[in-house]
């Protein structure tokens, strides 16, 4: 059905409602002006300016740090758990409590976390932080591959095996390579959820170590300049590009 | 349970007292089977009946809680499904989406690690031999259900299984094509040499392509026969009324007959017990019309249907409650509504114990 004319100003209403924010920060870092609310032409200068601060590019080095080893540990372990779920249990309950991370609220990962890590009396640091973000990311994981193993056709491995490869064999040849666009689909989401996680990281990485959106929380306090609204244009071109690329590997996926 | 002759003595695969139970509920209850070497073997019966169980515990995908499975004389089941010299073809195929058809079909000698260049050979081989060398490169996702079911087979008797299993192999094909399959298995299965298992609920496609063919009912043989043994001598009511279409008569075994309420007494052979509940068994094409008043028995043709070589006539007598089905040559229909004479072929009628009663 196709409406048109004043039937959609609410549509667009919402619309601008979710992305004007966004597109003022986009539109911001081409400012020549330093004052944010006035605009005195256009100007690239603020993204040359990002690479040459030094607190963004710590920022940035520790969150590629943290990122790509969380991707790497939450698809590994998120994989393996969907598997383990799918073969060994058959109640709700497990499935819920492998996914919950996934929605419970940063502030009590984050309070929880800290606490646990005090009380084993661990020092804070970037890896502190992969942990933290490892749980969230891999529920994520668990719950993509989860959906793929449940579309799988069961006969798959049995076939394998009949043919006459072992166990190993099995999940290497057959089940992994059916597994694999979930997989991707799930550590893309891992970076992106882990590049700009602010509550959990600063609840459990050392002071000497912030990740970018702590340093960039450091440096909003003075005020937001041109240059932090670059590099937020940066980020937000990466996260979608990722989830893009996410979208079409499932939909890849799909229409296998 | 009767064994053709024709059939080599020693048997390949020897199926022993197999029982296996779900918790309390029975699908295999002491089953023993035994399938000559060469022979194409049907498991058939309606779903639930333990066919697929069995054939899963042939290939080790269930462990019977008693009983043996010797394959050549060797205790298989307690090998796991990856040593045994068994292959299935699944009932979705379970061909890899991800790989190619040729993929497909060296995965299994992969494998067992023979060396490259006679995979090469062995699966250009088979290729040819199901027709699809021009598909070697295609995914299965670009292949017709009938080209799929092909690379399954070739899939499964690449590594030359002593026994191939098919797990219902026809029934995700459409009926035009699975008639051509039909013919097509039986053709493969001369031409390879190897002994086919196969598991079906479709009674013509089993009578059709089977020497021998067991009919499974709550998890236990009811028959193992021929088919023309089973049609024309079916041992019990299920069979006679499960293979074929049957006239049953329900009655009480008397001495050299059969007593049936309101027909009569039919003298038809039998071993039962006197006084047992039993059932005749007529089909259709042993039942002749005659002019009503040469026999006992008439009734109104209620029903015709025109098969083209012949017709089915439904015939309503008074005292049964459901109308008989005759089988006539197409020039001498009765009409609608006319009134017809029926007697049976007796000779060729069975008597069976009627578990119902």
């Amino acid at each position: 059905m196709r409406k048109s004319g004043f039937g959609r100003v609410p549509l667009w209403l919402t619309y601008a409602f979710l992305y004007v924010p966004i597109l003022i920060v986009v539109i911001m870092s081409f400012n020549s002006s330093k004052n944010l609310f006035v605009w005195r032409g256009f100007t690239l200068d603020w993204y040359p300016a990002v690479f040459a601060d030094n607190a963004i590019m710590v920022g940035l080095q520790n969150t590629l740090i943290v990122a790509t080893s969380v991707t790497v540990l939450a698809t590994a372990i998120g994989t393996l758990m969907a598997v383990g779920i799918h073969r060994y249990t058959r109640g709700g309950l497990i499935r819920a409590f492998a996914i919950a991370p996934a929605l419970l609220p940063d502030l009590l990962m984050a309070v929880g976390l800290l606490s646990l890590f005090s009380l084993l009396s661990m020092t804070l640091g970037l890896y502190s932080v992969v942990i933290a973000h490892t749980t969230f990311a891999m529920a994520f994981v668990t719950a993509i591959v989860l959906a793929r193993l449940a579309n799988l056709d069961p006969s798959l491995e049995e076939a394998s095996r009949d043919l006459g490869a072992t166990a190993a064999r099995t999940f290497w040849r057959v089940t992994l390579p059916q597994l694999a666009p979930g997989m991707v689909a799930g550590a893309l989401l891992s970076f992106t959820l882990s590049l700009d996680e602010f509550v959990i990281a600063f609840f459990t990485t050392a002071p000497t170590t912030p990740t970018l959106p702590i340093a960039i929380y450091s440096m909003v306090r003075f005020g937001v300049t041109p240059e932090i609204n670059a590099l937020a244009t940066m980020l937000l071109f990466v996260s979608v590009l990722t989830v893009i690329g996410a979208q079409r590997l499932t939909r890849i996926t799909d229409s296998l | 349970m009767t064994t053709t002759p024709e059939l080599s003595s020693t048997p390949l695969l020897e199926i022993k007292d197999v029982h296996h139970s779900y918790g309390s509920v029975v699908a295999l209850d002491n089953i023993s089977i035994s399938i000559a070497d060469n022979e194409f073997f049907a498991l058939l019966g309606p779903s639930g009946c333990g066919k697929t169980t069995l054939l899963r515990s042939i290939a080790g995908f269930e462990t019977p809680s008693s009983g043996s499975i010797l394959l050549d004389g060797v205790d298989l089941t307690t090998l796991p499904a990856h040593k045994r010299p068994v292959n299935m073809m699944f009932q979705s195929y379970a061909l890899f989406p991800h790989m190619s058809v040729e993929k497909n079909v060296a995965y299994g000698l992969e494998s067992e690690g023979v060396d490259k260049s006679e995979i090469r050979r062995r699966v250009g081989e088979i290729l040819e031999i199901v027709g699809l060398a021009a598909f070697a490169h295609r995914r299965p996702a670009k292949l017709s259900g009938g080209q799929r079911q092909r690379v399954a087979l070739a899939r499964a008797i690449v590594k030359r299984p002593r026994l191939l299993l098919l797990d219902e192999p026809l029934s995700a094909l459409d009926r035009k094509v699975r008639a051509e399959m039909q013919l097509e298995l039986k053709r493969m299965q001369h031409e390879v040499g190897m002994t086919f298992v196969v598991v079906t609920h479709d009674q013509e496609e089993a009578m059709s392509m089977a020497d021998r063919i067991a009919v499974l009912n709550n998890g236990a043989v009811e028959q193992l026969d021929t088919p023309l043994g089973l049609y024309s001598r079916p041992a019990t009511r299920f069979v006679a009324s499960f293979i074929g279409s049957a006239n049953l008569f329900d009655g009480i075994a008397v001495a050299g007959g059969i007593d049936i309420p309101h027909l009569g007494m039919f003298a038809v052979a039998h071993t039962l017990d006197l006084g047992s509940p039993a059932t005749l068994v007529v089909r259709p094409e042993d039942v002749l019309l005659v002019g009503p008043s040469e026999t006992i028995l008439s009734g109104l043709v209620v029903d015709t249907f025109f098969l083209g070589g012949s017709s089915t006539v439904s015939i309503e007598v008074p005292s049964l409650a459901r109308p008989i089905h005759c089988t006539v040559h197409a020039a001498n229909v009765a009409a609608f509504g006319e009134r017809v004479g029926l007697t049976f072929d007796l000779a060729r009628c069975v008597v069976v114990e009627n578990p119902l009663n």
